[in-house]
């Protein structure tokens, strides 16, 4: 009991016999796999398991590989769409569920606007194919928009929660003094509010675009004949060979998370 | 009120009452039934604890909130229901609230701007105000950049440049140290003296109130206890809550006897015989009125407070010379003065502060029996 409880000490996790070794095997465990796809991304072999010297000849097949080029423009195409309006949506909502006078059924909302973290991803593609494939019947539409408007639905929780968290954090004495220096209200958004939140908006956009960029259940059970985004032609490549072209392109969508994260990150933390 | 009609009011509260929460949650009323009327180019202070309701009726003026009854009045002008912006009235507040994505010089100039002053007349009112709090060599620094002392002033600025008919602070001297406290003090003074505009200043600081203002409102629990001149306010105290609050008063219990205009008579539970100021109102229900001359005297029996300041009586050259005796219990030496807490023959404490003058001061140790003299009109007579 003593040996972490000492001497009116407080609590830390030093104390712990074996918590730093834990801590390096979950960390251990988290990226190795990682560095290996990263490693066999540059194999001059076929194999995805047996080094046989470094090339970046996968990444050059990769980049004039026709169908990659098509489902790479395709993913970012639909990121980009779904990350804006869906920024939009949860700017908005953000706004309304901080700005108001607290209304009944505001938790109640607060919920259902999360709700797609809490919903399996799978029931969500499950759902939406149903009730695409009624209104694809209806109208004999079969686009792109579907899976805009499905990556558009569940990234709005995500880039709803930082652009929250900058606006409840935010001193509301700043709203209070441009309206005492004769800002109407929307001037009060325009010139303080807007400004000040930006950085919430952009990180919010930032994830929402990789949480876009990343997905594919349900993408896979949305998308019409030809629709591939990168990670579903992944996906239907490994069905197929695997060569350590898949590694290169996982590794450059790596790269493009890592960016994007960092910059979440930093925008987070802006004051 | 007797100068009604003569002078020109800024801003006047009548009969507001505001109550916060409703229906699910408890109701609190942080102002009940306040009636206050500030004049034209005067500094004028809400003086109260915390809770008391000054910065709620600051902010029923600016217009953050809105009265739940009653009205507020700028210039004659019913502004109960309009908003913020709609008020020419602006607020320096307590955490300054400058906005940190703009420059020194871009705060400045949101009044102005948003008031839709042409580009020309912004920029000069900026200069002039960077001018009047002495920022000129910061005006492109970010509010982060700068001191907390500067930021207060760059308050200040940005609230002047709207050129607004009554300037609201909240507090705003709070977060400095005590040293440019002071300083800001005399800086404040000095601008509403420059400007001639109306300050309403809300602190919870009693010194700060008596150096600053022309008239002080001293609040507590949502109400105005008493509304007076510095001196006035000081000298004498309408109320217990009154005295106790700005500076130390000794409160002894009487008995009220004869009353002429505003002096009477009170014999305390010892026996001895003051004479005292007495305010309009103190005298309740059954002893009659006490101003005027129609009623010219009352004499009926009353029990009130009595209120004697530590620093306006003094330690007697004898123990049978003063108008009171006690025990000294414990002695206080402060540098400039000499606290002496006595305890009288009739068991209640009291204080006396004496002067530390260079002809020696009395030799009074503790358990020494001392008298104390209380000259004519030092005792004041309290509401409650």
């Amino acid at each position: 009991m003593s040996g972490w409880r000492n001497r009116g000490q407080p609590f830390s996790s030093r104390r712990i016999p074996g918590f730093a070794g834990i801590a390096l095997a979950t960390f251990a465990l988290l990226y190795a796999p990682i560095a290996i796809l990263v490693i066999y991304s540059f194999n001059a072999g076929l194999s995805i398991a047996i080094w046989e010297g470094f090339s970046l000849k996968w990444y050059v097949q990769a980049w004039n590989n026709e169908a990659v080029q098509e489902a790479t423009l395709r993913s970012l195409g639909v990121a980009s769409v779904a990350a804006t309006v869906a920024t939009l949506a949860a700017t908005m909502a953000a706004l309304a569920t901080t700005r108001t006078r607290p209304f009944r059924g505001m938790t109640a909302i607060y919920t259902l606007i999360n709700q797609p973290l809490m919903v399996p991803e799978i029931v969500t593609a499950v759902a939406l194919l149903i009730f695409f494939a009624i209104i694809k019947v209806a109208t004999g539409y079969t686009g792109i928009v579907y899976l805009v408007a499905a990556h558009t639905a569940f990234c709005i929780p995500f880039a709803y929660l930082p652009i929250r968290a900058r606006l409840e954090s935010m001193d509301l004495s700043l709203e209070r003094a441009a309206a005492d220096l004769y800002a109407t209200p929307w001037m009060t958004f325009r010139r303080v509010t807007l400004p000040l939140l930006w950085p919430g908006i952009m990180a919010g956009f930032m994830l929402a675009f990789v949480i876009s960029l990343d997905d594919v259940v349900i993408t896979e059970f949305v998308k019409s004949a030809g629709q591939e985004t990168l990670p579903t032609y992944m996906l239907g490549q490994i069905r197929r060979v695997m060569t350590p072209e898949v590694n290169a392109i996982s590794t450059a969508l790596l790269l493009a998370g890592v960016v994007f994260v960092t910059l979440f990150f930093a925008l987070s933390r802006k004051r | 009120m007797h100068d009604m009609a003569v002078e020109a009011r800024a801003v006047e509260a009548r009969a507001v009452t505001k109550i916060f929460g409703s229906d699910d949650s408890a109701e609190v009323t942080a102002l009940d039934d306040v009636t206050v009327s500030i004049r034209e180019n005067e500094f004028f202070t809400l003086l109260g604890p915390s809770g008391c309701g000054k910065t709620t009726l600051l902010r029923l003026i600016a217009g953050f909130d809105h009265p739940t009854r009653g009205e507020i009045r700028l210039h004659g002008e019913d502004i109960s229901h309009l908003p913020p912006y709609q008020r020419r009235v602006n607020t320096v507040f307590q955490s300054y609230a400058l906005f940190p994505h703009m420059t020194v010089a871009e705060n400045i100039a949101f009044g102005p701007e948003m008031l839709g002053q042409p580009r020309a007349e912004v920029a000069r009112t900026v200069d002039e105000m960077l001018g009047l709090v002495r920022m000129e060599e910061f005006s492109a620094r970010r509010p982060e950049q700068i001191s907390g002392g500067q930021q207060q002033r760059v308050a200040l600025a940005r609230a002047l440049a709207a050129h607004p008919r009554v300037l609201l602070l909240d507090e705003p001297l709070s977060a400095l140290d005590l040293k440019l406290r002071k300083e800001m003090q005399i800086e404040l003074k000095r601008l509403q003296h420059e400007t001639g505009i109306t300050f309403v200043f809300v602190t919870h600081d009693q010194e700060e109130a008596l150096t600053m203002s022309d008239r002080i409102a001293v609040m507590n629990a949502g109400r105005i206890l008493q509304i007076g001149a510095p001196r006035e306010i000081y000298d004498h105290p309408a109320e217990r809550f009154v005295a106790n609050f700005i500076g130390e008063s000794n409160l002894l219990r009487g008995e009220l006897g004869v009353v002429t205009s505003a002096t009477g008579t009170v014999t305390l539970s010892s026996g001895v015989t003051l004479s005292a100021s007495v305010p309009d109102g103190a005298v309740r229900a059954g002893a009659g009125r006490t101003s005027g001359q129609t009623s010219g005297q009352t004499s009926s029996q009353t029990l009130v407070n009595v209120a004697i300041r530590p620093e306006h009586v003094q330690l007697a050259a004898s123990p049978d010379a003063g108008t009171l005796s006690g025990r000294v219990e414990n002695v206080v030496y402060f540098g400039t003065d000499t606290l002496y807490h006595l305890r009288l023959v009739t068991g209640e404490p009291f204080t006396v502060r004496m002067q530390n003058t260079r002809d020696g001061s009395p030799d009074a140790r503790i358990g020494d029996t001392v008298g104390v003299s209380i000259r004519a009109g030092v005792a004041q007579v309290l509401q409650d």
